[in-house]
């Protein structure tokens, strides 16, 4: 049950009640959107997000420059590891 | 970007393990072998036996499978409880699907289905306060359990039904947290962890300032995680680095998802509708204190334990169940007696067989097949 999974907003389904279609891997299902919308905020706003899903509720905007960020850090692994090997080791 | 498959590159994953290899070599690690780690998120439990990172670490290098699996810890009495309300002809039990095949003393919530109860299984709350909806001469129970992961979805879903007037969805209140489950664990003296790969979908709901003692008071790195191998195996690699250069930090791998102060509005309905109990007790780790959540009284009246009569006999676990010492990282799964043989994922006697974040049927799903 606390597998939560990166989803798409496709498509707002109801303002008011703040709930939205989202997609994981080609399935769609309802969530609400209660907590990452801020006060006041737009639903709309929020289509085409990333968000991480558990038990039916959106509970964190996916935060894509952080992601680039630490696939960039891991990227680096590789130029380290090249170095090392040109010194060997 | 999917966020997941940019996680899993193969390639990426060997370079990880050559750098962790590489550290583990230092001599501040190799003077204090072995080290272990332990992950406290049975997502985490799921993802090492999902890819079999275990077996790619270097020797040296021990993972404990901690205690973050809410169907894991469950005690069988409260199991009964759900059952005895399940038995009222005018009762609706819904719950999460994994919480369905746990065994109470007699029989699992599943095993009462089959015999008729209705008993169904919800993806999320929100569903279950559905079927309240669509019930309204019947009374619609939601065994809610989980840790902060799901305890937000229950408040709001709480939240809802009040403003709504519902008068026959109720809760099962059994959602635990997990700061004072590891404050238990670091207390123990049989428990010997060097580090800690922390939860990262409790951390989003909770933020990084609940950890900071284990960092402060305990001397032990605590890096918070996201779920993909390449996530996992950075988290390793950061923790090592802390303990080769005698540090001991709070840090975030799982940036992209975790922010610092974790996710206020999803807070604001946890402290609107919980309150703490006294103590609360976990299958294989008895009774902790402050480890788990109740309605407050302004919820009285969605508050199944208020307006059910429930069974009082705590049920100790079975005698030969190594449940306990497994949960504490001093017995692995296959070291237990029953694993495999009288206990599986399809006839589970402990809990840590019953979901698939429990180490023990991770452990019997993906390490059958192991060609090591």
């Amino acid at each position: 049950m606390c597998l939560g999974v990166p989803a798409e907003i496709i498509a707002i389904e109801d303002s008011e009640s703040q709930t939205a279609t989202v997609e994981v891997s080609g399935v769609r299902r309802r969530v609400s959107l209660a907590c990452v919308l801020a006060e006041g905020a737009e639903p709309e706003l929020l289509v085409g997000k990333w968000v991480l899903v558990h038990v039916g509720f959106a509970m964190s905007l996916i935060d894509t420059d952080e992601a680039h960020r630490t696939l960039a850090l891991l990227a680096e692994l590789e130029s380290l590891a090249e170095d090392d090997g040109s010194t060997g080791g | 970007m999917k966020y997941t498959d940019e996680f899993r590159d193969p390639a990426r994953a060997r370079q990880l393990l050559d750098q962790i290899s590489r550290r583990m070599a230092s001599p501040v690690l190799q003077a204090r072998l072995p080290i272990r780690i332990m992950e406290v998120c049975g997502g985490h439990t799921h993802s090492i036996f999902r890819y079999g990172l275990e077996a790619l670490l270097p020797d040296g290098l021990e993972l404990i499978h901690g205690p973050g699996c809410p169907v894991c810890v469950l005690p069988r009495e409260r199991v009964d409880d759900c059952l005895a309300i399940a038995a009222h002809p005018d009762v609706i039990i819904t719950t999460f699907g994994d919480a369905m095949r746990v065994p109470g003393s007699r029989q699992s919530l599943q095993q009462m289905r089959a015999e008729g109860a209705d008993i169904r299984m919800v993806y999320s709350p929100l569903d279950a306060l559905q079927v309240a909806r669509n019930n309204p001469g019947k009374r619609v129970v939601f065994f809610g359990l989980g840790f902060e992961t799901t305890m937000p979805g229950t408040a709001l879903t709480l939240q809802q039904a009040r403003a709504e007037g519902l008068s026959n969805f109720f809760l099962l209140c059994h959602h635990i947290t997990i700061v004072p489950t590891l404050r238990a664990l670091l207390d123990d003296e049989d428990v010997c962890v060097d580090a800690f790969i922390g939860p990262g979908h409790v951390s989003m709901v909770i933020g990084l300032e609940p950890y900071r003692f284990i960092a402060e008071q305990y001397r032990k790195p605590f890096i918070i995680a996201g779920f993909e191998p390449l996530d996992i195996l950075q988290s390793i690699l950061m923790l090592l680095n802390q303990l080769a250069d005698g540090r001991a930090d709070v840090e975030n791998q799982y940036t992209r998802v975790v922010r610092p102060d974790g996710n206020r509005r999803a807070q604001q309905a946890v402290a609107e509708v919980f309150e703490l109990r006294e103590r609360f007790a976990w299958r294989g780790l008895g009774e902790i204190e402050r480890s788990g959540v109740r309605l407050r009284p302004a919820y009285a009246e969605f508050d199944a334990e208020q307006v059910f009569r429930l069974p009082v006999n705590p049920v100790a676990d079975p005698e030969d169940c190594r449940c306990g010492e497994v949960l504490k990282g001093q017995l692995q799964p296959r070291q237990c007696p029953l694993f495999g043989t009288a206990c599986t994922p399809s006839q589970p006697l402990g809990a840590l067989m019953v979901s698939s974040e429990g180490a023990c049927a991770a452990c019997y799903q993906y390490q059958r097949t192991d060609v090591q």
